[in-house]
């Protein structure tokens, strides 16, 4: 087995995930929402590029990202804005992600079947270079190199404008911030945005390693993401986001290393290990040292 | 009303319903009995679930594990041994010869969700919140691996077939068996501080309740009533595969109870009866219905409107149908 390959394609699975957490995490922050439905838009843009094999590139990629980003804004303005507007306990808001989640797969499941439709766009990208002996797909690179564009853009969101600054208010103290003139709405909503913008860009990268969209895809995607999250820490961002990373990292790195044999157990070990880290930390593996523990949802 | 009286309605009203599905079951047809069956067993395992999430407000994704682990023990130790040797060369000897019947399994498949969550609970239970409701998830991931790759506890991937079948008396026995001892415990001086602990855990903890032993006593007998009501479903169905005991049932159970009302008995009773009913219902109008005038819906359908209300239902309601209130006459005399 070769190493320096092994790495490279966990490095970019580690990417992948890495957005998909920050996805949640951003959505999480302010409103204390872990949005199971998350995977949902992966899949919706996943269908549209789908269904634009024929065009350009660079048309279908903005047919999906305004896709997803619609379809994100859609899901708050249509579930969740009620549901926070009548006071939901955390149980009913996270029971109602997962109603919307299962509401969307079934929609997918109607409208498209099972049998799955297979994306082109990008496909180019799984042809390899090669560096020093390793075989590299050049979506390696790219996958790690958007994830980290993209992250940096969203931090300079949060850190360097005004609705940035009223997002990070909102995420330290949500009925504070609103007395000081935070615009609830205006403040969630662009959180959904920028949610949508990425869960776009990883329906693009995912579909380029692993073409086949089904109504289900986005489940797998969502549980290690949201596992990443709390592994990583939930609190901010950038732990949440190193979090998602890691686990596509280990995980990826055990599937290439291990033999078929004993990776069967490989989601246990996993699992285990996020047990263990639970245990040890519940504030998250990347929380700072003095960090306290959320005791929400 | 008074404590007795109110006892009676609150008790009552669960077993009532549990009864009456039961016995309408029992004047229908093979196929449309088992949806009523299949709503029992649904009320069993969702009135398991409300024993520790209902009482702690702790969210648990882990506990179709212990409907998991009741389910196969039952399951296994009622499938003849000889089959068995053909079948499972590879199951540990001890469930390859043991042959016992219906009840005795039954029973099996207590103690087994029951010891399998006390162990679970030991450590898990010191996590509360997203933490603890992402470990239980990990628990439930590692339950599902193992089941579906360990030939010594199972069939794997395979179905595992030739178990007895329970009819619907056994079935709403079981059932009452789970309901009965969920009222006892949250009416027990337990139930009470552990439900003192949802309220306000600063409170409940400076009066001197230990918010860890609570909750480990809720998620051992919780896993007991989930053991248990796998063992139904086993002798329900007739036959399992690991996939029917992963995240569908986890979100199903977990929708039925949020659905009803997280916070009452009463409401984990109604939320499996209503999303089962609703569940059968689409299900045959997509072949013609007659509810005063012929409804079709197109196939594939049923999903999509499950779906569309549920979160109706959420949003419009979000404490539940029930509103988290317990079952009462009171409404009687206004």
């Amino acid at each position: 087995m070769n190493w320096g390959q092994a790495i490279a394609d966990a490095i970019a699975l580690g990417s992948l995930y890495g957005l998909v957490a920050v996805g949640i995490g951003l959505v999480f922050g302010i409103m204390r929402l872990v949005n199971f439905a998350y995977g949902e838009l992966i899949t919706a843009g996943a269908y549209v590029l789908a269904y634009t094999n024929a065009w350009p590139a660079p048309l279908a990629i903005a047919a999906c990202v305004a896709a997803v980003v619609a379809l994100s804004l859609a899901m708050e303005r249509v579930a969740f804005r009620p549901l926070r507007h009548s006071g939901a306990s955390p149980a009913t808001m996270l029971v109602a992600t997962f109603a919307v989640s299962f509401l969307l797969q079934s929609v997918y499941l109607l409208a498209f079947g099972t049998r799955g439709e297979i994306v082109g766009t990008l496909g180019q990208l799984n042809s390899a270079f090669t560096v020093a002996g390793v075989d590299i797909r050049w979506i390696v690179p790219v996958t790690t190199a958007t994830g980290l564009v993209l992250l940096a853009a969203t931090a300079a969101l949060l850190n360097r404008t005004g609705v940035g600054l009223h997002i990070r208010a909102a995420s330290q103290d949500f009925r504070t911030a609103r007395i000081i003139g935070v615009r609830a709405n205006r403040v969630i909503g662009l959180s959904f945005v920028v949610a949508g913008v990425l869960a776009a860009a990883v329906s693009v990268l995912y579909t380029v390693s692993n073409p086949l969209v089904q109504p289900q895809m986005g489940v797998p995607i969502t549980i290690f993401a949201l596992i990443g999250v709390v592994v990583g820490g939930l609190d901010r961002l950038w732990t949440a986001a190193l979090g998602g990373f890691a686990v596509g990292f280990v995980y990826g790195m055990c599937a290439d290393l291990l033999s078929s044999q004993s990776s069967v157990y490989l989601p246990s070990v996993v699992y285990g290990l996020v047990i263990l880290v639970l245990l040890l930390r519940p504030v998250g593996l990347f929380a700072p040292l003095r960090a306290r523990t959320v005791e929400r949802v | 009303m008074k404590g007795p009286a109110r006892t009676a309605a609150e008790l009552g009203g669960p077993l009532a319903l549990v009864l009456l599905t039961a016995l309408i079951s029992g004047t229908l047809s093979t196929s449309r009995q088992l949806e009523f069956t299949n709503a029992i067993v649904m009320v069993a395992i969702v009135v398991a679930l409300y024993v520790f999430v209902g009482n702690s407000g702790v969210i648990s994704f882990g506990h179709v594990s212990f409907v998991a682990v009741g389910a196969y023990l039952a399951g296994l130790v009622t499938v003849d041994p000889e089959t068995k040797s053909f079948t499972m060369p590879g199951l540990f000897p001890v469930l390859r010869h043991a042959h016992v019947g219906t009840l005795s399994s039954l029973a099996l498949a207590a103690a087994a969700g029951g010891v399998y969550a006390l162990l679970v609970g030991l450590p898990l239970m010191r996590l509360s919140g997203l933490p603890a409701g992402i470990a239980t998830f990990a628990v439930l991931g590692i339950t599902y691996n193992v089941l579906y790759y360990w030939q010594k506890v199972g069939p794997t991937a395979q179905t595992l077939t030739d178990i007895p079948e329970s009819g619907q008396w056994t079935l709403s026995g079981g059932a009452i068996v789970v309901v009965v001892a969920a009222y006892a415990y949250q009416r027990s001086r337990y139930g009470r501080q552990l439900r003192a602990t949802r309220e306000d855990p600063a409170a409940a903890r400076a009066s001197g309740i230990s918010i860890y032993r609570h909750r480990l006593l809720a998620f051992t007998l919780s896993g007991a009533l989930a053991g248990l009501a796998g063992g139904l479903y086993v002798h329900q169905l007739g036959l399992i595969t690991p996939d029917l005991f992963y995240l569908d049932l986890t979100f199903v159970t977990l929708a039925m109870l949020v659905i009803g009302g997280v916070g009452s008995l009463w409401g984990a009773v109604v939320g499996a009866v209503t999303i089962s009913a609703l569940n059968s219902f689409l299900g045959d109008a997509e072949n013609t219905v007659h509810i005063g005038f012929r409804l079709t819906l197109p196939n594939g359908t049923r999903l999509v409107t499950l779906g569309v209300v549920m979160t109706l239902v959420l949003v419009l309601r979000p404490s539940g149908i029930t509103r988290g209130r317990e079952f009462s006459l009171g409404w009687l005399r206004r």
